[in-house]
């Protein structure tokens, strides 16, 4: 494996300008890593090489000719899940149904990365429309986790996840919906940030649940999640929903964070998440972090969130109802599939039998749900009580910010479970997502940041860092305080311990 | 399929009190969509006014044309509605081939206005009053082609093309309260209030409001209840109601239709129904197997609209003078009879008249070109009265060739002919038709001096005085310029020539 591949994009960058190391030669180690080990991770459903490199040539000339870098991450490669839309790239949401459409435009996430000098190396795996925590629910087969090739990289963004374990990017774009970029990040031992709704704009994202969808960075390291957080964040007109307000100092927070000091920080432990239900070594690794937090000068107190409870069903009545309404448009008439166009079905039967045959088995289930829930004479049981339970989870996250300044929690139950171990009982696979999810509905920002190994499983674990809205500062500063401390008393990144893949 | 039986109308009204609620859809003049910013000029080539939003490709988002939100606004303080100080757009959906997200971005029950009320002439001079339930704000569709088919419409076609080009156009949507206790007059009262909401939209400038090109179209629900009854019948929807007089005709229509089946003992299904244009009936619309859910629940891609008081208040400040009130002052400007002020509303010409004036006709000469002669030209071509050839700055440079005495009035209809014909302008047809005036006095005396000497008797009663009998002077002398001289004129000369 080509040591450029394990740097962190920080370094990358700072190689790249001070002319250590080309882009066009970063670049290409990481389509050789891709080339070596994507057949047994299956990060990627697109690679696009001729872009990749023409993209690095591009930043090795501005940096031939002295010019100002685009950004901080100019020359870096990264991995976009394919939600995001990017001009003449196909875009299928890890679903059959978008068969051969190629976007004629470009989400706003991609045009700023391109802009901002980022190398797009191709899109990643995901569950079908983002709905899963596995990437088992993808057509194109499950990715998976290079910490043991056995189990799930998380979900929906596990193509995302495994490429940054896997050292085939040291970027990744997620989707956090529920969690399908905190989750993804906690089970590969890898850092993801789903910021607060309205901070990075929706703008050509595959719409899965308008109200719940946020984009946010995947790395290896709080900073360099802090750098691309400031890269792809900040107000776009042509998101209605998009916060008008400068992205926050998440960069300066990390680097902050870093220097170990959280005195003065008062820090929340979850009350409902914990005890039942969590693996024990999720728990050790959990109760470590605490004492780390602590360690480093932050009062930790418990805090009740009373209504978290009702989170979850409350996400699986709201997500599938927008979702009904926003997978309405796949239907064969002007992109993607087309099933059964003959002179004997109607219009209406092609819509019919495309989505019969596009659509996979949990896109189909929560149409039916949400359908359901929004049907006259059950929307007020259903959508209308989850939206009630909605402002009272936002009630509970401002009355505990009253008292202390983040809270955290385990970022998920369990560690990275086997392929196929969940597939059958959805209930099982929704649990995944139990602790990610409150955010989701409050619209605030929360991120992992790995934890540790938990002991019976050598798996990693992650920290959840939750803070109020558009205070990502206050949560990119107790994660890196927190990585440098765990990397130091572990003697290195947590990372650099994945297995070693067969080329 | 046979057709319908109805029922003769002066028993309908005997027996039945109908109901009426009129749902109509305002095309916006807006130059961009309502959630994107393609153009909305009518009849582009199909599909080239799209683009990622209003083709609902994947990932695009909606953004709030704040035009559109102001038009809605000021059509709502026309309609002396209140304007929500909040209010959300909704999802409706339902799947179709030209609706590109299979939903429409409409409003649910957050209209941007509401509790309206519209004051409506009849032909008569009554005045009724119409209740507004609400104005609210939407998105059009696509357009359907269905090829191959015989009758046009989906069942039965070869193939169909979608244009897309109309989808995401604004609409407002404005929608009455049940309109009660018209009795025999409500297809007229249902015209009349289409017509007098035209005329506050053309006021208003928010809209075309072209009914032939679809830019105002209006959906007819008519219910009938049997005299005495207090609860409302079952009500049909007639939609494809192209013109005023259609509206009219639809809600008679129905009148009768229902009233067939009901003294039959039958029920009225609760359907939607087409007019058809051709023999003023109405026909079934596809039957659904079940009532349909739209699902409705609030947009998720757009933030709510909460208009500050002091926008609501600048948006009152900019409503133009109403129609209602414009005619009082007209009537008074004019000084015109109530009947005459009736004639002129009646014949859709007070905009006309109003602008040939401004355009220097005198009201009086620009009322009797279009009240009489043009309309009657209307009717002729089955056209309305605005959508005849000719502008009123042209109506008002005939009457002011006329002023100056270089037209008599059978040459100015001959120049308004020419002009209805596509000859060009007032002057151009003057020109080449060879319409003026002869005002050549040596001219006039050549031709009288013909006269005199052809009819000495005639010439020696004149000159003994008998002033009158230069009448069959000038009629010949009129013969001999084929009409284009000033018979006044002609008479002064002959006169002249006699003394
Ligand atoms: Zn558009």
């Amino acid at each position: 494996m080509s040591d450029l591949t394990r740097l962190t994009a920080a370094e990358l960058a700072d190689k790249i300008q001070k002319k250590d190391v080309s882009a066009v030669e970063v670049a290409q180690a990481h389509l050789d890593r891709i080339a070596a080990v994507d057949k047994t991770v299956n990060a990627f459903l697109y690679v696009d090489t001729e872009r990749a490199l023409s993209a690095a040539r591009a930043v090795d000339e501005d940096v031939a000719a002295g010019r100002e870098p685009a950004s901080p991450l100019a020359g870096v490669p990264l991995a976009l899940k394919d939600v995001f839309v990017m001009e003449g790239a196909p875009t299928t949401c890890g679903s059959k149904i978008l068969e051969g459409w190629s976007p004629p435009y470009d989400a706003t996430v991609t045009r700023k990365l391109l802009e901002a000098g980022v190398v797009i190396l191709g899109k990643t795996n995901m569950d079908e429309f983002a709905m899963g925590s596995s990437t088992e629910n993808s057509a194109f087969g499950p990715s998976r986790n290079p910490w043991d090739l056995d189990r799930i990289p998380g979900g929906s963004g596990g193509g995302s996840s495994a490429s940054l374990a896997a050292f085939e990017a040291p970027l990744a774009i997620g989707t956090d919906t529920g969690g399908s970029i905190r989750q993804p990040g906690s089970v590969t031992g890898t850092v993801g940030v789903k910021p607060t709704y309205g901070g990075v704009s929706r703008y050509g994202l595959v719409a899965f649940s308008s109200s719940l969808d946020q984009g946010g960075p995947c790395a290896r390291t709080v900073l360099d999640a802090a750098l691309l957080h400031e890269v792809i964040g900040g107000h776009d007109p042509l998101d209605s929903t998009s916060i008008d307000a400068p992205v926050p100092p998440v960069v300066a927070a990390a680097r902050d964070g870093a220097r170990g000091d959280l005195s003065g920080m008062r820090i929340g432990i979850v009350t409902e998440f914990q005890g039942d239900g969590y693996q024990a070594g999720v728990t050790a690794a959990f109760v470590q972090a605490v004492e780390t937090l602590k360690g480093l000068g932050a009062e930790v107190v418990e805090v009740s969130c009373p209504h978290f409870d009702y989170a979850l069903p409350a996400y699986y009545l709201i997500a599938p109802s927008e979702a009904s309404s926003n997978l309405a448009r796949f239907d064969a008439m002007r992109y993607g599939l087309r099933t059964g166009d003959d002179s004997a079905n109607s219009a209406e039967q092609v819509m019919a039998l495309t989505r019969e045959a596009g659509f996979g088995a949990e896109v189909k289930r929560r149409i039916m749900i949400g359908t359901y829930a929004l049907s006259s004479g059950y929307y007020d049981a259903y959508y209308g009580q989850a939206q009630k339970v909605r402002t009272l989870i936002t009630q509970d996250f401002e009355k505990a910010f009253e008292s202390v300044d983040v809270l955290i929690s385990p970022t998920t139950p369990t560690t990275a479970f086997r392929i196929g171990e969940r597939a059958d009982d959805p209930m099982a696979m929704y649990l995944a997502d139990l602790c990610t999810i409150p955010a989701n509905l409050a619209g605030t920002p929360a991120m992992s940041v790995p934890a540790g190994l938990s002991d019976e499983d050598g798996l990693p674990v992650g920290l959840q860092v939750m803070a109020p809205a558009l205070a990502e500062p206050r949560m990119y500063k107790v994660a890196a305080a927190f990585e440098a401390a765990r990397d130091a008393a572990s003697g290195g990144a947590l990372i650099h311990r994945v297995p070693e893949l067969e080329a | 399929m046979t057709a319908a039986t109805v029922l003769d109308y002066d028993e309908v009204i005997e027996r039945f009190d109908p109901v009426l609620g009129l749902e109509v859809h305002v095309e916006l003049n807006t130059h961009t969509k309502m959630f994107c910013g393609c153009p909305t000029t009518f009849g582009a080539e199909p599909n080239t006014q799209v683009c990622p939003t209003c083709l609902g490709l994947p990932g695009s988002l909606p953004v709030v044309n704040r035009v559109a939100v102001e038009s809605a606004m000021r059509i709502g303080l026309a309609l002396n509605c209140e304007i929500a100080p909040w209010c959300r757009f909704a999802r409706k959906n339902y799947f179709y081939p030209d609706m590109p997200k299979n939903f429409q971005t409409s409003q649910y029950d957050e209209p941007i206005a509401f509790n309206g009320s519209l004051d409506v002439t009849l032909e008569d001079g009554t005045v009724v009053t119409v209740a507004i339930e609400r104005a609210h704000m939407e998105e059009d569709t696509g357009k359907s082609l269905h090829v191959g088919g015989a009758t046009g419409r989906i069942h039965g076609a070869d193939h169909s093309l979608l244009d897309y080009n109309r989808a995401g156009v604004p609409l407002i949507e404005i929608v009455t309260k049940p309109i009660e206790g018209m009795g025999e007059r409500a297809p007229e009262v249902a015209r009349a209030y289409v017509s007098t909401l035209r005329d506050l939209l053309r006021a208003l400038d928010v809209s075309d409001v072209r009914m032939d090109q679809g830019s105002l179209r209006c959906d007819a629900n008519v219910s009938l209840m049997s005299k005495g009854a207090t609860e409302f019948g079952t009500r049909t929807e007639t939609k494809n109601v192209n013109s005023l007089r259609s509206v009219e005709r639809a809600v008679r229509y129905e009148m009768t239709r229902q009233a067939a089946i009901l003294v039959e003992g039958g029920s009225i299904l609760q359907e939607t129904r087409h007019f058809q244009e051709a023999t003023g009936t109405t026909s079934a619309g596809r039957r659904k197997e079940t009532s349909e859910d739209y699902r409705y629940f609030p947009e998720p891609d757009l933030v709510p609209i909460a208009p500050p008081a002091e926008w609501v208040e600048q948006l009152r400040a900019t409503l133009p003078e109403m129609p209602s009130e414009r005619r009082k002052r007209i009537q008074a400007d004019w000084q015109l009879t109530d009947l005459e002020l009736r004639d002129l509303v009646n014949a859709g010409a007070v905009d006309l008249v109003a602008a040939t004036v401004d355009a220097g006709a005198s009201p009086a000469e620009a009322r009797a070109w279009w009240v009489s002669y043009l309309s009657q030209e209307a009717n002729s071509r089955g056209l309305e009265l605005a959508a005849l050839p000719i502008t009123p700055p042209q109506v008002a440079r005939v009457s002011a060739l006329v002023a100056e005495g270089k037209l008599t009035n059978k040459l100015a209809r001959e120049v308004i002919d020419g002009v209805l014909a596509g000859e060009g302008e007032p002057d151009e047809v003057v020109e080449k038709r060879g319409l003026a005036v002869v005002s050549d006095d040596s001219a006039l005396y050549a031709a009288i001096d013909e006269a005199l000497a052809a009819q000495p008797d005639v010439a020696d009663k004149i000159r003994g005085g008998k002033v009158a009998a230069a009448g069959a002077i000038v009629g010949a002398v009129m013969k001999t310029t084929k009409g284009q001289a000033d018979a006044k004129r002609v008479r002064e000369l002959i006169l002249e020539r006699c003394t």
